[in-house]
């Protein structure tokens, strides 16, 4: 019994999924309702990270690979290409919908209004002279007023990710960069030194006014509730369940709202990705019926269960676009190599 | 006159030491006393802080609904197939249930305000009760049935009536239904069976911790069936049998390096050994095990050896005397001697193990798994595990489900000590 249940792994009866902690509260309500309401079992959804997800679903073909990658980034290039070595060759990309990073408060301090670039001036390592002149020093702000006159004389405290997580990659890329960019010999070095660019934009101060609290976006909704006047770097989902007892601070004069992200208007939104080995479809039971139950309008709409936990709904063509290209099971994603 | 006084300055010297002594005796005494209420205050307030926080989760909203099982709707046909019955509308027995309580919501927004105060678990509680006795079809019924999550947050005191309305997880008017369903009687505080009956789900509501408890008790089964026997034959080797020399001295400083090796290592060594040379089932507690058995030898294998050092020689000598084999001695007179304190190394390792998850997460079982594991060979995941995922949920009911899953945890540890503490008790011989 033991070689035959073993030997078993070459045969699976159930979905495997793997990848990004982002999309996992999402994949893990689809795989849940699937298995209640089809006769086919739950799936199993593992919490691996966006990059760890990749490397075991381009580790190659048959049961002992896991059929879907959840990532919170679109797939690199260099990931094809291990999947096309492995004879991973037929992908498809389905785009879920979006994530909003905020940037919360407590509900007892008052709302602030940021812009890209005082993100980037309060948390870079290195900022722009402010007296000019094209070279770096090292970040002297210590209070949101030195960053802009416009903000409150508060000390800055910003409290997110460690540089492991998906999130912080995520604000350091749509927040930071953006603000970065805004001065023209920086954006101009993209084109000449793109390592020093990135080097530049990417990098957050490690003086302790940016503070590592780890993964858990719950910790850092209880440490905001302590500390009223620092702030954190957190999933739009964190800040919806808590809305009684923070606030999510405007980027650009915009307010992180659903509607706001899901009409694109909130500047740190990302989109969320599901990628199916189309090999496994036929060989593994269920995968097309669960990319029916994933892009139904009951799950992804804007009045779906994911919107209920947080998910923002992508705008009704595109999600018509994903459903019709995810139930024909048809291959959007091509290597160099073909 | 002068011998006198020597012998009583040598009294008076001890005298005037004594009081020193003795007030250094009872500093050390006390200091020994304080550690030990500090450790007690610790635990207090951990036990404290879990169990005001967790003890909630142990109770469930639930509402009463007045369900008209309306065949039209369930089984038109009248064949009462399984098929046909397990795939019926139950969601909307649910939805017409509440319009009917509730005539004067007319509005689509508000109907669906209506239909979120009742967790979308009951269309399938409603369906396990069907397919249990199908005669129920063309009836009506009450049914008491899961809320949803913010109401029962609500009841349980988690979210504040007085908070503005725009920062509130409820809506006034669905406050407004509540108080009608509770002057009703209809809306009440029961015991959370669900949560030690069903496996984890997306909904805090629905969550329960068995499918994790069972993992655990099948992960922790592989883990003794191997390690206990597999110790207890090493430490017996290399004590009584083994010659003295290099090979063995080696042995015994690796055996005693690999104690202190972090668990993730383990994970690493299983992710390559089990799962993809062996190609054994990912996420399933067979790996799970196997793995946990190469973290627990180290620690009961040294204290086998402790313990078996500990019988005294003359039993063996004497055993030896009345002319029996080596073999005999060690299994009749020394080993039932060294049992007690093996066991002890034994729980400990297996405690340390039943609290691990580092070297889980390399071989897939921190994962999401509704299914309760029924054999080693599904996936599963594990106590700790759970824990882990919960308290990284937005929900906010998750919080009071991850302390109850705590004690859950402390609970099954407590369990498995007082075994060893009985067995011990059992076997222990004094001389």
């Amino acid at each position: 019994m033991f070689a035959a249940q073993a030997s078993a792994q070459t045969t699976r009866d159930f979905i495997s999924i793997v990848g990004s902690s982002t999309v996992y509260p999402f994949a893990t309500v689809v795989a849940e309702t699937f298995g209640k309401t089809t006769r086919f079992k739950t799936p199993k959804v593992e919490s691996t990270g966006t990059g760890g997800g990749f490397k075991l679903f381009c580790g190659g073909i048959g049961a002992r690979y896991p059929d879907i990658a959840n990532s919170s980034r679109a797939i690199k290039q260099s990931e094809i290409d291990a999947c096309v070595a492995n004879g991973v060759l037929e992908i498809i990309e389905v785009k879920i919908g979006y994530d909003g990073i905020a940037i919360g408060s407590s509900r007892k301090a008052s709302r602030l209004a940021l812009s890209r670039k005082d993100l980037f001036l309060a948390l870079a390592k290195h900022i722009p002279d402010p007296q000019g002149g094209e070279y770096l020093i090292v970040n002297p702000h210590k209070n949101w007023k030195t960053v802009n006159p416009d903000l409150p004389d508060v000390a800055i405290e910003v409290l997110g990710p460690p540089p492991t997580s998906g999130t912080r990659d995520a604000f350091v890329e749509l927040a930071m960069e953006d603000g970065c960019a805004q001065f023209g010999w920086i954006a101009a070095l993209k084109k000449n030194d793109e390592q020093r660019y990135k080097s530049v934009c990417h990098t957050i101060r490690e003086d302790g006014v940016y503070v590592e609290a780890g993964e858990n976006d719950n910790l850092i909704v209880q440490k905001l509730e302590a500390n009223s006047g620092a702030l954190g770097i957190l999933g739009f989902s964190f800040l919806d369940q808590n809305a009684d007892k923070m606030q999510g601070a405007a980027v650009d004069s915009v307010i992180p709202t659903f509607e706001s992200i899901a009409d694109g208007s909130y500047p740190i939104s990302r989109p969320l990705f599901l990628y199916v080995k189309k090999a496994h479809v036929g060989m593994i039971p269920g995968i097309a019926e669960f990319l029916h139950e994933l892009s139904s309008e009951k799950a992804w709409g804007d009045d779906g269960y994911l919107a209920d936990k947080g998910l923002i709904p992508m705008p009704e063509e595109e999600r018509i676009r994903f459903a019709e290209n995810s139930r024909q099971l048809r291959v959007n994603l091509f290597s160099d190599k073909d | 006159m002068n011998k006198r006084s020597n012998k009583c300055s040598a009294a008076e010297r001890i005298n005037a030491g004594l009081t020193r002594r003795r007030a250094v005796e009872r500093l050390f005494r006390y200091t020994g006393l304080l550690a030990l209420l500090l450790g007690l205050t610790f635990l207090c307030v951990l036990f404290f802080s879990i169990i005001s926080k967790g003890y909630t989760a142990f109770q469930q909203t639930y509402i009463q609904l007045e369900i008209h099982f309306d065949e039209q709707k369930l089984d038109p046909s009248g064949e009462r197939v399984y098929e046909v019955l397990s795939t019926a509308d139950y969601g909307g027995l649910v939805k017409q249930s509440l319009r009917a309580a509730f005539p004067m919501v007319a509005s689509r927004q508000e109907q669906r305000l209506l239909y979120d105060l009742i967790s979308f678990g009951a269309a399938y509680q409603l369906r396990d009760r069907i397919l249990a006795d199908p005669a129920l079809v063309g009836q009506t019924s009450r049914v008491w049935v899961t809320a949803s999550d913010d109401v029962d947050m609500l009841v349980k005191g988690y979210i504040k009536r007085d908070v503005p309305e725009a920062e509130r997880r409820l809506r006034d008017v669905q406050l407004a239904w509540l108080d009608t369903l509770e002057t009703e009687a209809r809306l009440s505080l029961k015991f959370n069976t669900a949560f030690f009956t069903s496996g984890d789900s997306r909904e805090p509501e629905l969550a329960g911790i068995w499918g994790a408890l069972m993992g655990s008790i099948l992960t922790l089964s592989v883990t003794l069936a191997l390690s206990f026997p597999i110790g207890v034959a090493t430490a017996v080797y290399l004590e009584e049998f083994a010659p003295r020399n290099r090979w063995s001295d080696l042995i015994e400083v690796n055996i005693n390096n690999l104690a202190a090796v972090p668990s993730i290592v383990f994970g690493l060594l299983g992710l390559a050994v089990f799962i993809n040379f062996m190609s054994f089932p990912r996420s399933a507690s067979l790996v799970g095990g196997l793995v946990l058995t190469l973290m627990t030898l180290p620690t009961i294998i040294i204290a086998s050896r402790a313990a078996l050092r500990a019988v005294p020689p003359s039993i063996r000598e004497a055993a030896l005397g009345v002319g029996a084999s080596k073999m005999q001695t060690v299994f009749f007179h020394v080993l039932p001697l060294a049992l007690p304190g093996m066991l002890t190394g034994t729980i400990i390792g297996m405690a340390q193990a039943l609290g691990e998850t580092a070297p889980l997460l390399m071989i897939g079982m921190v994962a999401f798994i509704v299914d309760i594991p029924a054999n080693i060979f599904e996936p599963a995941t594990v106590l700790p595990v759970q824990i882990f995922l919960w308290v990284d949920s937005p929900e906010r009911a998750f919080i009071e489900r991850t302390s109850a899953a705590i004690m859950v945890l402390l609970g099954f540890l407590i369990a498995m000590n007082a075994l060893a503490v009985i067995l011990r008790k059992k076997l222990e011989r004094r001389w």
